[in-house]
């Protein structure tokens, strides 16, 4: 059975972990923004962990249940109700034939992440079913729509509920707006004074920030280098172009590019990082790899162990 | 092979690492770079790979691989690579038919006057050079060609078209390239293809793949619109 779309929502996704093995022609991966909230979510409902989900970028969407199932909600809080009620995010909810649930608007965080038992079906294109908007490919459609009103979402049913919720120090801190960034290989093209500027200026998060990449606003960092060779671009790099405003490149970044690369955020700092709306301000904090290993391990043993 | 050095490798993140091949862009180098994505492919762990001109970014699994196994299992890969097995045997030839005319490449008279050539004397040059798709990217299937005759180097559209039609061919700088898809783009447009470069129906997924020689074959309007070609978009 399914879930009705009421009301589309302003950007609502389907997304698994992405569309990999394919960058060599240029098609970029797509994903959760927030690979960290999109991971709990499919814990929470014992789901595999590429189960696919729907991100809700902002709010505005309403569906309604044509069977029961069990869901979880994980990420932003968008202010969601189900019936009317208010609910939060970060645990599993019950839902009957006939129930509506709704997002509303961001109260903290920008993008929550709608799970359900089994997962939602749709038919994967290259592997995956990770809605890219720019390349036309994936999501319900296999064509890159967004949820458009009267969309049909199936799931399998005849699963039962279980109450289950993450534990607390274990949910993200999206109010915490240090990001961890791995000093790049092409760090030494930054004069110290540069790199000084860096990690201790204030930088506000654009207008012109999409899944595509984060666009920053503060301190010019100016770079040695020009441009470089158009190399392979890594999830999070953060190029530095001529007007010296970083840009964080995420999910559906293009694939390959020749700015010069300060460095690199991690996808759990990246997961935070996606959760700050227009005019948020952010700092930058380096990290090692090791220490993004660390981090990284912990955060996958925490799911193992819960799970 | 063997004349080839080993690359370098630097950690880009804890899922990321790029293996460097020189500052020199040139066919040697990029036989190296299709010849070692070729081996590690077959790497387990390996999520993606992304070869540039003279790089080749990997994405690992970071479930299966630390900083250091990673490392050493490229290494690995890379010394085992068989070097009587030659990449250049199997590179394949790529044959884009185009319609070069200014109704489809209406930067034709532009880059004719840049270069100060006639039209006909863009078209040939264009389709007289056999070129080697040294990186893919910007958008799905879009093959960097390079090299452009001297004579044709241009640069950029100072004002990038929002729209340019699927098919069209352009060039910039020292390079030339197809438009898969209808996208934004500042390259000087001088003519158009009917076929496909991207299909995701297909094995390949997309026509030119990072190694390919590319070769350009001028054709008529007529056979232009017999093999499906579509002669609005601007």
């Amino acid at each position: 059975m399914a879930f009705k779309v009421i009301k589309p929502g302003l950007l609502a996704l389907l997304q698994d972990l992405g569309r990999h093995g394919h960058q060599s022609i240029g098609l970029t991966t797509g994903g959760p923004m927030d690979e960290v909230a999109f991971r709990w979510a499919n814990a929470l409902l014992d789901n595999t962990p590429n189960a696919a989900q729907i991100e809700i970028t902002f709010g505005m969407l309403s569906l309604e249940a044509q069977a029961d199932t069990s869901i979880a909600i994980t990420g932003a809080d968008l202010g969601a109700t189900l019936n009317g009620k208010s609910i939060m995010p970060w645990q599993t909810y019950p839902m009957r034939k006939g129930d509506l649930l709704a997002f509303h608007q961001p109260i903290w965080g920008l993008r929550a992440y709608l799970a359900v038992k089994g997962g939602f079906l749709c038919e994967p294109i290259l592997g995956s079913v990770a809605t890219v908007l720019r390349e036309k490919i994936g999501g319900l459609t296999g064509k890159g729509d967004k949820l458009q009103k009267g969309d049909v979402l199936t799931y399998p049913t005849g699963l039962s509920h279980q109450q289950r919720s993450v534990p607390r120090r274990a949910i993200p801190n999206y109010g915490l707006k240090e990001i961890a960034v791995i000093l790049g290989y092409q760090y030494q093209s930054f004069s110290p004074l540069e790199r000084a500027h860096f990690f201790s200026s204030d930088y506000g998060i654009s207008s012109n920030s999409d899944r595509m990449g984060y666009r920053l606003e503060g301190n010019a960092i100016n770079s040695a280098t020009k441009g470089i060779i158009s190399e392979g671009i890594a999830y999070g790099a953060i190029q530095i172009p001529k007007d010296g405003q970083p840009i964080v490149l995420l999910r559906d970044r293009q694939t390959i590019g020749g700015y010069p690369k300060i460095g690199c955020v991690t996808r759990i700092s990246g997961s935070i990082l996606a959760q700050q709306k227009p005019g948020d301000v952010i700092q930058f904090t380096p990290i090692t790899v090791d220490q993004a290993e660390r981090e990284r391990c912990l955060h996958m043993a925490r799911l193992a162990q819960w799970r | 092979m063997s004349q080839c050095a080993a690359p370098s490798i630097d950690m880009v993140s804890n899922q990321a690492c790029l293996l460097t091949f020189g500052q020199t862009i040139n066919e040697s180098t990029s036989n190296h770079i299709a010849q070692i994505t070729q081996s590690l492919k077959h790497l387990e762990g390996v999520v993606d790979l992304v070869p540039s001109y003279t790089t080749l970014l990997v994405v690992f699994d970071d479930d299966c691989y630390d900083r250091f196994a990673i490392v050493k299992a490229i290494r690995h890969a890379i010394a085992t690579i068989d070097p009587n097995k030659s990449t250049v045997a199997d590179q394949r030839e790529v044959v884009i038919p185009v319609y070069y005319h200014q109704e489809v490449g209406p930067d034709i008279d532009d880059v004719a006057r840049h270069c100060q050539l006639s039209a006909d004397e863009v078209i040939q040059r264009h389709h007289s050079t056999t070129y080697r798709a040294y990186a893919i990217g910007f958008t799905p299937g879009f093959a960097f060609l390079g090299n452009t005759p001297d004579e044709l180097h241009v640069s950029r559209k100072s004002t990038p078209r929002l729209k340019v039609p699927i098919g069209s061919v352009a060039i910039a700088e020292n390079q030339t390239a197809v438009y898969p898809s209808v996208t934004p783009g500042g390259w000087q447009i001088i003519g158009r293809t009917p076929i496909n470069l991207i299909d995701w129906g297909s094995e390949n997924l997309a026509l030119i793949a990072m190694g390919d020689s590319v070769r350009f074959e001028p054709i008529s309007k007529e056979e232009f619109l017999a093999l499906g070609g579509q002669l609005d978009g601007f």
